[in-house]
């Protein structure tokens, strides 16, 4: 066995021991192991997840050699689950590898307790009544559950989870947060025993951004009657004021002010998805709610509190042109503040802890360094059960994708894709899917996606003919290279369900292989 | 099942596609069994890479109609590839990667047969890579996507009117990844921008300045980068650095941390370590995986037409929920590489030193140590000694004689170019013309051999 770090260092980069410890803990049930099941499959397997179950009753036929790599000529006749489970083993020793010969569909309609057992179920190719069955027996057993489809050039992936909350979202681009338009004392305190006007060029030079603004902030503010720059014009004096003090043109550490000034304009306190979090009627907690909805509680009072409109602080800071010494004191003097911060915050998840009768020590110092490092940054998402989506899909979203250029033939696929099921249901084969019939099929199944159409509440209007009639030519087909998209985005997005980290896509990701405008759509 | 399915066929769901027709296709899709048999039969597909995309390439290809595929990767296999690697076992650890990926995929689809080329890419001629009807990239660096992108782009010849010659376009598709983000893009040299036509889409990897590293250290790569480039050559002096080397990134480490703790920084691990040195980019098998199969999908549609291609540039980034996003980028008019090539004008009497000489001091091209070739006759080449000592004789020659007294031609250029303080080896097609030769200008007939 190969040393484990070594072999997953280049996952451990992204998403950490700990990542990679949520994964090795998770238990998946895949659901028909085709090509793109299998594909979903084989990138968690490679990433080291720690069990896997393959539920699939059919065999392998001459077909499957076409679009499946995980069978091969051997396998012709003998159990699909067998066969992509032995070949899945071989990519990783240290996953438990099972399967269950049964039909999914079968499983769904008689053994609903089978799925319990897992962290998430990722269910491929299923139809429609299935999938509306399954998605409430993993909402009420509280397993994660994630579909994925290939349908010819065309599919969709789309999450069903209650509820996802994420403390590390680690954001591409996200404001730092230091302060410069709110110090406080020690800050301040540090800034004044700076001199900005030392004659030594070299010293000059060196001095910090944050230390140059925090101080010229406080100025403006002496002059402006305490406020600080507001309008474009004031802005701009600003800025003019920062290249004053300029000694010299080759000040990295002045043009870096200028270029950070911004952040002595931006607004003091929380953002508008954070106060949307803190006003969730769930950071009302009792003793079952979640540890993350605790310290969502804890953290509306500290932002009410202690904290004056803003949340602990984050401790860290970018790296800038600065003198070795001033940096490391700057760090020092963030971080002590973080740390002060995160005292309260611990006291009060404490407090509320005892509050609804909780042992203080239910959650660890780790989660809430975490949470209080990544406070400006927490997400929650929520996914709207299938049934509901399906009967009552929300009517403005609905009209805007059905006439919006960039949308519309993704909203197209959504409709033509439900219908080929309720085709299917009717003829007992999907639309085109035998070469004899594809111009029939082709009006029935545009009878049956006006009808859809009008289920869902839209009348009058018309489906373009070029995707209908596409929509019977894949006559189901599942090809390889799609698969592998869409069982990627599955995979993709199961990572960050398990892993808690980065934040999963919402609403049905909508595949377009055509000319890969794909979408996401908000039903 | 219905009698309609008469016999079993591997190519089930693919049919699908191949054999009927459509309305959102290709111009030139002709559906049908033959289409399937040419693509099995004539098809040639080059994959360059082996690793996280050139593996998934390999399976999505052989799985999407294609028999003859061929691999060039000048790596070995390592332990730190198998969370994506898929074709990779721990036993194949040190074995080249080309070999062991063509051998894994041919042995579970069977009637595909894939060629490895364990070899660097700048050491297979012009000819190997004219053999093939499209070139996927499954690469992760920028210069040997540049180096790929002029060998395809110097194929290309334009007719009188400047309008790309069909027959002489050689089509790629290129992947890129890095972490939860990726890029899939269609290349029609002469029709959509070529990868020196958007070249600003890279921009270098910025370094740090010398004098941070060396006075005002403040992170914990600053400490990292002042031990591999400044201390390694203070102490160790003579000795080159091997980032392979574990003895050396251990020093390398070592150092660092004992600088951090001069300064006070915090922060310096091992693996922050090797991957600022090696400038390490995170990957995973997921990402790999989606834009492997957007480029094999591509590949499928250039090669048979049987839906539209992407146009031309697709970005995805998972980081934070899913976004994709198709951008039609546009040609670069006066691009060096996929354009009609820079014109040259000559004295009928200059020889190819001279020649050779002139394309180092010309403003467009800074090209030092010219190998030339035309109509695919080496002229002179720099390497191998053989080669040189052989084509050595040609130097004092006219070149007009040795382009066969054509008044205007192409001629292909490989040397040397310094980007960013880099030196990188370049592929430029030059349009030679010769001043004061008469000659019906006919690149038809001029061509041939």
């Amino acid at each position: 066995m190969a040393e484990p770090k070594t072999k997953y260092d280049r996952q451990l980069r992204i998403w950490g021991e700990q990542g990679q410890a949520a994964l090795e803990n998770a238990s998946i049930c895949l659901l028909n192991c085709g090509p793109t099941g299998s594909e979903t499959l084989k990138n968690l397997v490679l990433g080291g997840i720690g069990s896997i179950t393959v539920v699939d009753g059919s065999r392998v036929e001459v077909g499957d050699l076409g679009n499946n790599f995980m069978v091969d000529d051997s396998s012709v006749g003998q159990s699909k689950a067998k066969c992509v489970c032995a070949f899945l083993q071989e990519l990783n020793d240290a996953v438990k590898a099972k399967f269950v010969e049964e039909c999914p569909d079968a499983l769904i309609e008689t053994k609903p307790s089978f799925f319990s057992q897992f962290t998430l179920v990722v269910a491929t190719q299923l139809a429609e009544d299935s999938m509306v069955k399954l998605d409430r027996i993993c909402r009420e057993a509280n397993v994660m559950l994630i579909f994925a489809r290939s349908y010819g050039l065309t599919g969709f992936v789309r999450i069903s989870v209650k509820e996802h909350t994420v403390v590390e979202s680690k954001p591409d681009h996200f404001l730092d947060d230091l302060r410069l338009n709110n110090p406080w004392p020690e800050l301040r305190e540090f800034a004044e025993s700076i001199d900005l006007h030392v004659s030594d060029p070299v010293i000059h030079k060196h001095t910090p951004y944050v230390v140059i603004l925090v101080k010229i902030a406080d100025e403006w503010a002496k002059s402006h009657g305490g406020n600080l720059p507001s309008t474009r014009e004031e802005k701009k004096e600003f800025k003019e004021l920062l290249k004053a003090k300029m000694i010299a043109i080759d000040e990295d550490n002045y043009k870096e002010a200028i270029d950070a000034s911004f952040k002595v304009f931006s607004p003091r306190g929380i953002g508008p998805n954070l106060q949307q979090i803190i006003n969730d009627c769930k950071a009302e907690v009792d003793s079952s709610s979640p540890d993350f909805w605790i310290m969502v509680a804890a953290l509306k009072e500290f932002i009410a509190n202690e904290g004056g409109g803003e949340v602990p602080l984050e401790g860290s800071i970018p790296d800038m042109t600065s003198s070795t010494e001033l940096y490391v004191n700057l760090q020092k003097i963030y971080q002590a503040k973080a740390e002060a911060d995160f005292q309260v915050m611990e006291q009060r998840v404490k407090s509320i802890l005892k509050k609804i009768g909780r042992d203080q020590g239910n959650i660890t110092k780790m989660s809430m360094k975490s949470f209080c490092k990544n406070a400006r940054k927490l997400t929650v998402c929520r996914y709207r059960i299938l049934e509901d989506e399906f009967n009552w899909p929300l009517q403005p979203e609905l009209q805007k994708y059905l006439t919006d250029e960039d949308y519309s033939a993704a909203m197209v696929f959504y409709i033509l894709l439900r219908a080929a099921d309720r085709f299917a249901s009717n003829y007992n084969r999907f639309p085109g899917q035998f070469d004899g019939e594809i111009d029939d099929d082709i009006s029935r199944l545009k009878t049956i996606a006006v009808g859809l159409l009008s289920d869902m509440g839209c009348n009058g209007l018309t489906l373009t003919e070029d995707l209908i009639n596409e929509m019977c030519r894949f006559g189901a087909a599942e090809l390889h290279a799609v698969a592998a998209f869409v069982g990627g985005i599955a995979s993709q997005e199961m990572i960050k369900l398990i892993t808690k980290q980065f934040v999963p896509m919402s609403g049905t990701f909508i595949f377009n292989g055509i000319d890969h405008k794909s979408q996401l759509l908000q039903l | 099942m219905a009698d309609t399915e008469s016999q079993p066929s591997r190519s089930r769901d693919l049919d699908k596609l191949l054999l009927r027709p459509g309305n959102l296709v290709g111009p030139n899709f002709e559906p049908g069994p033959q289409l399937r048999a040419d693509l099995q039969e004539y098809a040639r597909v080059l994959v360059v890479g082996a690793g996280g995309l050139g593996c998934e390439l390999l399976k999505d290809l052989a799985l999407s109609g294609f028999k003859n595929l061929e691999v060039i990767d000048m790596d070995r296999i390592e332990v730190s590839n198998l969370n994506r690697q898929f074709l990779f076992r721990l036993q194949d650890v040190g074995k080249p990667k080309a070999d062991v990926a063509a051998k894994r995929v041919m042995e579970r689809v069977s009637g595909v047969n894939i060629i490895p080329h364990f070899s660097r890419i700048e050491d297979k001629d012009l000819d190997f890579y004219n053999d093939f009807n499209i070139i996927a990239l499954g690469l992760d660096s920028i210069e040997a996507r540049s180096y790929i992108n002029a060998v395809a782009c110097s194929f290309l010849e334009y007719d009188s009117d400047d309008n790309p010659r069909e027959e002489t376009i050689k089509p790629m598709v290129d992947g890129g990844t890095e972490g939860f983000k990726g890029h899939a893009r269609v290349i029609i040299p002469g029709v959509t921008p070529c990868f020196e036509c958007t070249i600003w889409l890279f921009p270098p990897q910025e370094k740090f300045p010398l004098c941070t590293l060396a006075e005002t250290p403040r992170t914990a790569a600053h400490c990292i980068e002042y031990a591999h480039l400044i201390k390694w050559d203070e102490v160790r002096s003579g000795k080159t650095f091997d980032p392979d080397d574990p003895e050396h990134m251990k020093w390398v480490y070592e150092e660092a941390v004992k600088r951090a703790e001069l300064f006070g920084i915090p922060g310096v691990t091992y693996s922050l370590t090797q991957g600022v040195v090696k400038n390490i980019i995170p990957a995973i098998a997921s990402t790999n995986a989606i834009i492997s199969a957007a480029c094999a999908l591509e590949t499928l549609k250039i090669a048979s037409g049987c839906s539209k291609t992407l146009s031309n540039y697709l970005t995805y980034n998972g980081v934070e929920g899913l976004h994709t996003k198709v951008t039609e980028f546009v040609k670069d008019k006066d691009c060096l590489v996929c354009g009609p090539g820079v014109l040259i004008e000559l004295d009928p009497s200059t020889t190819l030193q001279k020649f050779i000489n002139l394309l180092e001091d010309h403003p467009k091209l800074l090209l030092s140590k010219a190998s030339v070739t035309h109509r695919g006759n080496n002229l002179y080449m720099q390497a191998p000694p053989v080669l040189e000592e052989m084509t050595r004789s040609n130097l004092s020659l006219p070149l007009f004689g040795l382009m066969g007294k054509i008044p205007m031609d192409i001629v292909h250029v490989t040397g040397t170019t310094r980007k960013n303080d880099k030196k990188t080896s370049s592929l430029r097609k030059l349009r030679v013309v010769f001043k004061g030769v008469d000659g019906v200008i006919d690149m038809d007939t001029a061509g041939g051999a």
